[in-house]
């Protein structure tokens, strides 16, 4: 079977460098834009990339401490339901 | 009467129960025209009221028109269309009219112009969309039973609700309601239930998933979102709302992150978007209510996108967990790159549907200065892309190569997922035309410098976690306990304890009892039975002898 090109070492990193670009883009376009700071804090640098980096950290780890709690193996409700 | 031929939800009710006897092309041509007639029909319905009708002593309003009912009856109009070009190739013959009857009493509801209308519509939506889980087989029947419980009791509560209303005002007519009466808490629950608001938020991921490949697309739809229209009109501006609709947000966000099923994955996210329109509902602002508004209306159409996708994919292949996917967008690009159309737009992405309607939502709550609103809406708008945006097409389109080469699914789901795809990015390009179609005048424009900035670092950074933390994410075999479990697993548990407990009461009784019974059979026997005192045939000599006596008593008692 052949390799999807996409599917190349090569091609991920490329894919990353790519990423990294467009990120930095998005916060350099802050120079570029009217700001518009309704409250304090969104008028910190780059205040939506690291708030939304942050963010979404917190709710991932916060996921995997619920998980600890309350993940069971998808079999657990088969044995006397159905 | 005449015009309540032209009642866009009873058309498909109609068409709903043509179907049951049609095979075939006519099948196919009534599941498609029907619809098709009813978003004609919605857009073309004049304001006011169009059909009164007298029920014991109210008036009702079964077809009462306003914008907002309007645009929801669109919506449900344009997505039974959608929903039925993709279900045409399903086997079930019960399936596709289970789900014009839901699509039906939807827009039943948003023309009732009275809660006893509102009811029966609410009723019969929770009829159409338990036969549609019903209708998914052997594997959905104890689902569909749970989905089915938790509906009744939510009409329970309604009906109560509308009876201590009519009791304590005596009206029925649907108007803004407060929280000032038990009877309307009880109508609050009771539309929160369809919501799928907390406590009872399991409903949802429980029995939407175990639907068919079709069957979720329409479910997806219509409950939630009719929740959300009769919370528009019933309780705009309810501060309880907010904090509800944020914590649905969050449940949503936290539960799609730890799931393994495809469907149960988008099934959170469903909570999560509706929690966007209850947060708007409770802001209760021209602005937040327009964005609730016209983020269910795009909503409606990306998530069913997203379900379609998912959908082709699960006929496809036969599987659902993203542990056994993976690498499809090489055998199936255009599935693919209709789900990331669907997940972009959920995702809030400039140019697409749900930027326009969402970003209405978070104006509310700068425009009101809610500081705290505002930040976790948008940590949630981060928390969308992660959990439904990057998560679902990476997991099972991207991520690792599974070895499944399915082709893409038959030409009416490709020309579905085609339709939606273009309806996400048409409104988000031009949202001028749901614009027009909102409640309140329009005074808003989505697409600022800032705003289109701020947006796009809050969700590329959020890719950047997503794509950093990834070995926080990898997919197990498992599931998360949801409150369902309280009646699936406790429920039943603390019933068995009980009811070995009584049973062991009752074979020690059963023990200790024939010896005390037969004590008592016994003495009654003595006394009662065939040789006892009481119970002797009595020799016709001694009844003499007793009459003699008291003659005798008698006739002394006389000469005394």
């Amino acid at each position: 079977m052949q390799q999807h090109w996409l599917t190349r070492p090569a091609a991920t990193q490329r894919l990353w460098w790519i990423f990294i670009a467009i990120l930095a883009a998005t916060v350099a376009a802050e120079f570029f834009v009217e700001h518009e700071a309704n409250f304090s804090v969104e008028a910190i640098f780059g205040f939506n990339a690291w708030y939304g980096f942050i963010a979404c950290a917190a709710l991932i780890l916060f996921a995997k401490a619920l998980g600890l709690m309350l993940k069971k193996p998808d079999t657990y409700y088969e044995k006397r339901d159905g | 009467m005449a015009s309540l031929l032209a009642h866009p939800g009873l058309i498909l009710i109609a068409g709903a129960f043509l179907l049951v006897w049609l095979r075939g092309g006519a099948r196919s041509a009534v599941a498609l025209a029907a619809p098709m007639a009813a978003v004609v029909l919605a857009w073309n319905v004049p304001e006011g009221v169009a059909v009164q009708a007298h029920f014991l002593d109210f008036e009702l309003a079964l077809f009462a028109t306003d914008k907002l009912s309007r645009l929801f009856a669109i919506i449900f109009a344009l997505m039974a269309f959608g929903g039925a070009l993709f279900a045409l190739n399903q086997k079930s013959p019960l399936e596709l009219p289970a789900a014009l009857l839901y699509a039906g009493a939807a827009i039943g509801v948003a023309f009732a112009g009275d809660l006893v209308t509102v009811f029966v519509f609410w009723e019969l939506m929770a009829i159409g969309s338990a036969l549609v889980v019903w209708s998914a087989g052997r594997t959905a029947y104890a689902a569909s039973l749970r989905y089915m419980m938790i509906h009744l009791l939510g009409g329970v509560l309604l009906m109560a609700g509308i009876a201590g209303h009519v009791a304590e005002f005596g009206s029925i007519a649907f108007e803004r309601m407060t929280l000032d009466s038990p009877s309307h808490w009880l109508i609050l629950a009771g539309f929160l239930i369809n919501a799928g608001a907390p406590p009872l938020s399991a409903w949802l991921p429980d029995a939407y998933p175990e639907a068919s490949w079709s069957g979720t697309v329409f479910l997806s739809a219509f409950t939630t979102k009719t929740a959300v229209y009769v919370l528009l009109r019933g309780f705009p501006g309810t501060e309880l709302l907010v904090y509800v609709g944020l914590f649905m947000i969050f449940y949503g966000i936290v539960y799609a992150l730890l799931e393994n099923d495809m469907r149960r994955i988008l099934a959170y996210s469903i909570v999560n978007q509706v929690g966007f329109m209850v947060t708007g509902v409770g802001i209760g602002t021209e602005m937040a209510l327009n964005g609730a508004a016209a983020h269910a209306f795009t909503h409606i159409i990306y998530k069913a996108l997203l379900l379609m996708s998912a959908g082709s994919v699960l006929l496809m292949t036969g599987r659902r967990k993203c542990t056994d996917l993976g690498g499809l967008f090489q055998s199936m690009p255009l599935t693919a790159a209709c789900g990331i159309i669907g997940a972009l737009s959920i995702s809030s992405f400039p140019l697409t549907s749900g930027f326009v309607s969402k970003s209405m939502i978070s104006q509310a709550a700068v425009d009101l200065n809610l500081f705290y609103v505002w930040i976790a809406l948008a940590a949630a708008s981060a928390g969308v892309f992660l959990h439904a945006g990057i998560k679902f097409p990476w997991f099972v389109f991207f991520q690792k190569d599974s070895g499944l080469r399915p082709p893409e699914p038959p030409l009416n789901m490709r020309v579905a997922m085609i339709f939606f795809s273009v309806l996400c990015i048409g409104l988000g390009v031009a949202p001028g035309a749901l614009y027009e179609l909102l409640p309140y005048a329009v005074d808003y424009v989505p697409y600022t410098g800032a705003h289109v900035v701020a947006q796009l670092q809050l969700l590329l950074f959020s890719g950047l976690a997503f794509f950093v933390m990834l070995d926080y994410l990898r997919r197990t075999l498992t599931i998360t306990l949801d409150v369902d479990w309280l009646y699936r697993r406790l429920g039943p548990a603390v019933c068995g304890v009980a009811a070995r407990a009584l049973a062991r009461m009752f074979a020690a009784l059963a023990s200790a009892a024939p010896a005390r019974i037969m004590d008592i059979v016994s003495a009654l026997r003595r006394h009662h039975g065939p040789e006892g005192v009481l119970a002797r045939t009595w020799p016709t000599g001694s009844m003499a002898l007793w009459v003699m006596v008291l003659l005798l008593v008698y006739l002394l008692l006389y000469y005394l």
